[in-house]
């Protein structure tokens, strides 16, 4: 028997290492658990364990060379984080963006959403030891990704936007293997509900688990289904309009129940919503460049404080610039929503029992790059 | 056949029959999960893979035996054998066809559960002499788990123990002679809820076995890999022997207590050698189907909650399985005649 063993055997509660190598945390993190038994005491997330200081090379890179940093963050919906830089920069610098980019940029995204959403759902299930629904997920995101990589080029860490366009115009091929993609995904997310969400097991898993408060997700800053899951109705794309969104028709899926299960409905209606997104910009998509007549080629910000942000999928994405008219930045902030998710890990844990912490954490769809940045 | 010769046979045979269908219930899983989740499944070594028991088994073997800091190297080494062992002493009384069973004892039954407890015995101790916490969990887990499944499990053996008046399981076999109609799982003369003991019965024997749903004792998202964590090599390898052979005990008294054994579902039954092997055919084919199920189950479903579970067993199992009993002996004092 070993000594720590031992002695925690002594006492009323004894400290679980969980992670930094730990199937459930899908990554490097590391919580360091405090149980009594199988419940929950106190949990404390330890971050940092894939650090790459990609703020401090936001100050060291010149605008242009920090783009392909932003896939390399969120590498689940990479397209996102593109996004919430290039409309900082272009906010900053006043660049103008020609619609049809905007529409692309639009599509892409939403498209990188619902494979985010995916992928979430399969490693969800997987977290709570169904295995088949992720391989049946991966099935499905494939197709996005060979969608998106006949466009961008890369399958994972995009970096497709430029400052005032996208780099790369969209073809027939693209369009009608979207709308075949939507129309399959249509069908199968019935089946994923009939299977999956209704199976008995699954509800009793996450019906009233890890309950998050309205109050507990404002105090930490919660953002994206997290909060739409414990009924705060706010999405950027709906609330701070950016971009093209305010042309299109959709919902911003709200559930006040607040627990795992409303988390999980949330992302699976996202899903719904972001077809529709998708469907509505490939039928009102305008012909026109994709980039400034007057291709930028030179970025400098005038001195200023800058705020942008985007509704990534996980949450809202914020880009804080501070330029001093240099081509570098003199400061970039870069608020990623799951770090904000992650804090209230801690207190919505607390005198659960291990597995359900464990859903609750896979709730919160967790990645841990986008954590440490 | 003298004796001596009829063990020697047997213990071959057993041992056989136990290695064998470890190794390839194994292969049998990942083909089935693979076909479930729409991929090969092991397909490079040997045609259709067949050969890939054999690889993992060699590799197994070749790895290091290594002994962790800090576990008890004696529990550490003893507790896989506490798990396999047991599973193949139970095979020499399961009757795989008429006169084709290793030893004859009246009371068979009772030993298969006896043996069946020192397995719990030995995930204990392999979890606690890891030296590890999350096999402590486990194995904590584990025996809480099989001592509320246990209880419904042989309140309902006792029912069936009641209905048959013996505890030879080939005796219990032949009380299910005839038309399949004759097997337990239909007798609703006997019992109104016999489909329900039937369906108790397996569900226990999943959670006994530590299948999924009910796989807590090695909870891969929540547990790493539960009691096994620390386990190197063949180690791990004995773990796995066992268990299967474990699916395999809960599945053959599944089809002993209540579908009918060697028991053809038509009364054709011929004699001798042809007898034995049709016997064995029918036995082995309702054995791989339940077994198959079991494999069906786990690539299905999520694992269920650990209260969610001991909640099952005592407020749902325990009061059905008593009130089966209940009712069987009712039944069997009211209508003697049945």
């Amino acid at each position: 028997m070993n000594g720590s063993l031992q002695q925690d055997l002594n006492q009323e509660t004894f400290t679980l290492n969980l992670g930094p190598q730990h199937p459930a945390t899908h990554g490097v993190l590391r919580v360091k658990l405090v149980m009594d038994g199988e419940y929950i005491v106190e949990a404390e997330p330890v971050l940092g364990y894939i650090h790459r200081m990609h703020e401090k090379m936001g100050e060291n890179r010149t605008w242009v060379k920090f783009l392909p940093n932003c896939g390399r963050m969120d590498y689940l919906s990479a397209l996102s984080y593109n996004h919430g830089y290039v409309a900082a920069v272009e906010r900053a610098a006043g660049i103008e963006v020609p619609e049809r980019a905007e529409y692309l940029r639009v599509i892409t995204v939403e498209l990188n959403r619902i494979s985010s959403h995916l992928l979430w759902f399969g490693a969800f299930v997987l977290d709570l030891g169904g295995f088949t629904p992720l391989l049946y997920a991966f099935d499905d995101r494939e197709q996005i990704l060979d969608l998106l990589e006949s466009v961008t080029g890369s399958r994972l860490t995009y970096c497709y936007f430029r400052f005032g366009g996208v780099y790369n115009d969209i073809d027939d091929a693209f369009i009608t293997g979207t709308r075949e993609f939507i129309k399959r995904l249509r069908k199968r997310m019935p089946m994923y509900h009939a299977l999956v969400t209704k199976n008995i097991i699954l509800i009793k898993r996450l019906k009233d688990i890890g309950p998050i408060s309205k109050d507990m997700a404002r105090r930490y800053g919660a953002t994206g289904p997290v909060a739409r899951g414990s009924g705060i109705n706010f999405d950027v794309r709906r609330h701070e309009p950016y971009s093209v969104y305010p042309e299109f028709d959709f919902d911003v899926p709200v559930y006040e129940e607040g627990d795992s299960m409303a988390r999980y409905m949330v992302r699976m209606d996202e899903i719904e919503q972001s077809m529709r997104i998708v469907e509505q910009a490939l039928d009102k998509l305008p012909e026109g460049d994709i980039q400034p007549k007057k291709a930028v080629k030179l970025v400098k910000p005038p001195k200023g404080d800058y705020y942008q942000a985007v509704e990534a999928a996980r949450g809202s994405f914020g880009v804080r610039l501070v330029s001093d008219g240099t081509n570098t930045a003199y400061r970039l902030k870069l608020r990623s929503p799951t770090y904000s998710n992650l804090s209230l890990f801690g207190e919505a844990s607390r005198g659960m029992l291990l597995p359900d912490a464990l859903a609750l954490m896979g709730s919160l769809d967790l990645v841990i790059p986008e954590i440490d940045r | 056949m003298p004796e001596p010769f009829r063990v020697i046979l047997f213990i071959i045979f057993v041992m056989a029959f136990a290695g064998l269908n470890a190794a390839y219930l194994v292969w049998c899983e990942r083909k089935g999960a693979g076909h479930i989740q729409r991929r090969i499944g092991p397909k490079e070594v040997g045609p259709f893979g067949l050969l890939q028991p054999l690889a993992d088994g060699i590799k197994l073997m070749t790895k290091q035996l290594f002994i962790p800091k800090g576990a008890d190297p004696i529990l550490f080494m003893v507790a896989p054998l506490m798990v396999m062992v047991p599973a193949i002493m139970s095979f020499c009384v399961i009757p795989f066809s008429e006169t084709f069973v290793a030893r004859e004892i009246n009371i068979g039954l009772l030993m298969i559960f006896a043996f069946a407890s020192v397995n719990v015995l030995g995930l204990l101790l392999g979890g606690w002499g890891s030296g590890n916490k999350y096999a402590v969990i486990a194995a904590a887990r584990c025996v809480s788990q099989n001592v509320a499944y246990e209880i419904p499990m042989l309140i309902t053996t006792i029912t069936m123990v009641m209905v048959t008046n013996t505890m030879n399981l080939n005796e219990i076999v032949r009380a299910q002679a005839g038309w399949f109609f004759h097997w337990h799982f239909f007798r609703l003369d006997i019992s109104l809820l016999m489909p329900v003991a039937f369906l108790i019965f397996f569900i226990c024997s999943l959670a006994e076995t530590n299948r999924a749903p009910f796989d807590m004792a090695e909870a891969e998202s929540e547990l790493i890999a539960g009691a096994y964590t620390e386990y190197p090599g063949m180690g791990f390898g004995v773990f796995f022997m066992g268990e299967y052979a474990n699916i395999v005990i809960g599945c053959a008294l599944s089809v002993i207590l209540f579908l009918g054994g060697w028991q053809s579902p038509i009364p054709f039954n011929p004699a001798g050698f042809i007898g034995v092997l049709w016997g064995l055919f029918w036995f082995l084919l309702k054995l791989y189907a339940l077994i198959f199920t079991v494999i069906w189950i786990r690539w299905t479903y999520p694992r269920t909650q650990f209260y969610e579970l001991l909640n099952l067993s005592w407020k749902v199992l325990i009061p059905f399985s008593l009130f089966n009993l209940i009712l069987t002996a009712l039944q069997i004092k009211i209508f003697p005649w049945l």
